[in-house]
């Protein structure tokens, strides 16, 4: 373990600079591209969904750079190298939730919706109380994703850049250097946002993805050429060096090992995953931005095609640290295994403490965090629209709004919703990044899609219905959370050293999203308010393109 | 784009170019309408139930069939694995078949009502 550390901190200068540097000129293209967008917008349109301009390849790339988040690229490969098979469980619930987007979402919210997912929300309902809901439910998400994502760079780049507790780096201690990181990182999300609006933020993604592709692309062909390009030797490895053996190659090791409590657990996390990405506001709003809704079907393939590959590539990745990193020495790094893929690239460029190992650790440190800022920016453009287009523009002024005061707001929201994100991040440093991101996923799952599901197929769905359907499955998922064990009562808890947990699961997907389908339900039926002609408009656009904007 | 009226809702249907409420009702109960609708969901609905009960069979084998998941298939290969790589395969296949029925069954017909509806492209 020690000889780990030793080697690692040897080349920490040359690192530390090669990273810096390529970090600095992804920084610098993407800043260009930024301005060179923000010449481009002139209408709400344009700064709210890219005056609807990009082709299906390219918003396919960019859902792909919106969606493979740090939990993604450094989560789920660390999830394989430290528990073996389990961490592929995530990569399937977020592959296959894919296809709920694209069957029943993708087009017709393209079709019918404008710039937010609370267009199509409060499409045939009244607006104010349907808008402020999904405008809620929006921020929500968001901002627990986001803290994840800044939380997460907070927390890489002492590792990344090699500061250690103790150590100082350019005058700066550890912690410093994390709080300088958010600060640094919220200050360019906030840039590309409120300069660049969808058009800036959408090149963004595109660069990242290719980056991101090509790096794990690159890792991969070296993973396989050490192993003859056999899996069953890549895997035969992995078992070997992780000190479990067989185990690591079963499912088991991490979730579902231990009482029934444990396997609804696991059922619990598998729902949430697969039913959040439809609700995603981030991902929705990303459907705006192409032509017609036939380029929103194409966009989703692109994204499948690229972010399906992603995943095969993180088992090679995940079993290749775990292999020849080995999992002791990724523990050692990291308790949660987030630096085992820039751990295997430095192992591939040639080994801790040669040029090359130092080269390509340095690429895929940089390329992790061009990740978290590409989809930080994407989570603040979400929010910030919602809280310019549901809550200022429709809810509180009633559509009675210019739409450049509307942008003006939006601007203001981004600026706001980044300085929040700012501080909760440098609060909330000591939070597990993974609850949060599941967290994300619940609630979206919970709160969004079943108003979502209910609003485009459910001709007697109606406001009192919309409303309940957001707020029921919204606060039933944060409720579930906060009495859970990852929040108090285990010593792996956010509050360890107290107990109000009556909730014994990790996940509330299992009850809070039939809870949202529940609530949903039983507001409507409850309700008188029924709109035939609205619904006959909604059915019609949403499948035809008639009147779509 | 920069003609958008109403932000989200159909109120402004007085605006150049937007069918009228009539319209979308007399256009929601048109046969060939109605014929594109059920295209859609005898697609999308049974596909939506086939791969939901696909996934969370494999997630419940995960959680409660272990033995059977963990036998080896070839060399260090075990049914888990390829039970997993199937679910890509699984969805790469359901994303491709869509997208050939829709540009086959869906596509020409919603295009037909589009332009009956006023709509330029």
């Amino acid at each position: 373990m020690n000889g780990t550390v030793t080697v690692l901190a040897a080349s920490a200068d040359t690192r530390r600079g090669l990273t810096i540097g390529l970090f600095a000129v992804f920084i610098a293209i993407t800043l260009y591209i930024t301005i060179w967008a923000s010449r481009q917008n002139k209408t709400a349109a344009d700064y709210y969904a890219a005056g609807r301009s990009f082709s299906a390849f390219q918003n396919g790339l960019a859902i792909s750079g919106d969606y493979m988040s740090a939990a993604s690229f450094l989560g789920i490969a660390g999830l394989i190298a430290l528990f073996g098979y389990d961490g592929f469980l995530y990569s399937i619930g977020f592959l296959v939730a894919w296809l709920v987007a694209l069957l029943l979402v993708a087009e017709l919210l393209r079709n019918s919706g404008r710039f937010t997912m609370g267009d199509v929300l409060a499409f045939r309902m009244r607006q104010r109380p349907v808008r402020t809901a999904a405008g809620i439910s929006t921020i929500t998400v968001s901002i627990f994703y986001l803290i994840a994502q800044m939380v997460g760079a907070g927390a890489l780049v002492a590792l990344l850049l090699g500061i250690r507790s103790g150590e100082t780096f350019i005058g700066l201690s550890a912690g410093a250097a994390k709080n300088l990181t958010i600060v640094l990182v919220g200050a360019l999300m906030i840039f590309y946002v409120t300069v660049g609006g969808m058009r800036g933020t959408t090149w963004v993604q595109i660069v990242k993805a290719g980056l991101l592709m090509t790096g794990a692309l690159v890792m991969t062909i070296f993973v396989l050429a050490k192993f003859n390009f056999n899996p069953s030797s890549l895997l035969g490895a992995a078992a070997d060096q992780s000190g479990k053996g067989e185990a690591f190659l079963n499912p088991g090791l991490r979730y579902g090992a231990g009482d029934w409590l444990t396997k609804v657990d696991l059922i619990s996390l598998g729902l949430a995953l697969v039913l959040g990405t439809a609700g995603l506001p981030h991902i929705l709003i990303r459907f705006y931005t192409v032509p017609t809704a036939r380029d929103a079907r194409r966009s989703v393939n692109w994204a499948i095609t690229l972010i399906g590959s992603f995943y095969l590539m993180t088992l090679a990745l995940g079993f290749g640290a775990a292999a020849l990193v080995g999992t002791n020495a990724i523990r050692a790094a990291n308790p949660g295994g987030n630096t085992a893929a820039p751990q295997l690239a430095e192992e591939l460029g040639g080994g801790p403490g040669t040029t090359g190992g130092a080269i390509f650790l340095a690429f895929i440190a940089s390329v992790a965090f061009a990740t978290i800022l590409a989809v930080v920016a994407g989570l603040t453009l979400a929010s910030s629209s919602s809280v310019a287009h549901d809550l200022y523009a429709n809810a509180v002024r009633k559509g009675d709004v210019g739409e450049k005061d509307e942008v003006r707001v939006a601007r203001v929201a981004a600026l706001v919703i980044g300085a929040v994100a700012i501080m909760l991040s440098i609060f909330a440093q000591n939070l597990n990044v993974a609850f949060l991101v599941a967290l994300a996923f619940a609630v979206a799952a919970s709160g969004n899609l079943p108003a979502l599901l209910y609003s485009l197929f459910w001709r007697r769905f109606n406001t009192r219905g919309a409303v309940w359907a957001i707020y029921g499955g919204l606060v039933t998922a944060v409720v579930l959370v906060v009495f859970s064990p990852v929040v108090s009562g285990k010593s792996t808890a956010l509050i360890s050293d107290q107990d109000f947990s009556w909730f014994p699961l990790e996940n509330p997907g299992i009850i809070s999203i039939p809870a949202g389908f529940f609530f949903g339900w039983l507001g409507t039926i409850l309700s008188r308010e029924r709109d035939d002609p609205k619904y006959d408009e909604l059915e019609v656009r949403s499948l035809t393109g008639a009147g779509a904007h | 784009m920069t003609s958008d009226v109403q932000p989200g809702s159909g109120r402004a249907h007085s605006a150049p170019g937007q069918p009228t409420a009539d319209a979308y009702s007399r256009m929601e109960a048109d046969p060939r309408f109605r014929e594109l609708r059920r295209r859609f969901r005898n697609f999308a609905f049974p596909w939506t139930v086939a791969f939901l009960a696909w996934y969370l069979l494999y997630v419940l084998m995960s959680a409660y069939a272990r033995g059977f998941m963990d036998t080896k298939v070839v060399g260090n290969l075990n049914v888990a694995f390829f039970f997993g790589i199937l679910q890509f395969v699984s969805t790469f296949v359901i994303a491709w078949l869509y997208s050939r029925y829709a540009n086959r069954r869906l596509d020409p017909l919603a295009q037909e009502l589009y332009r009956e509806m006023g709509g330029r492209r």
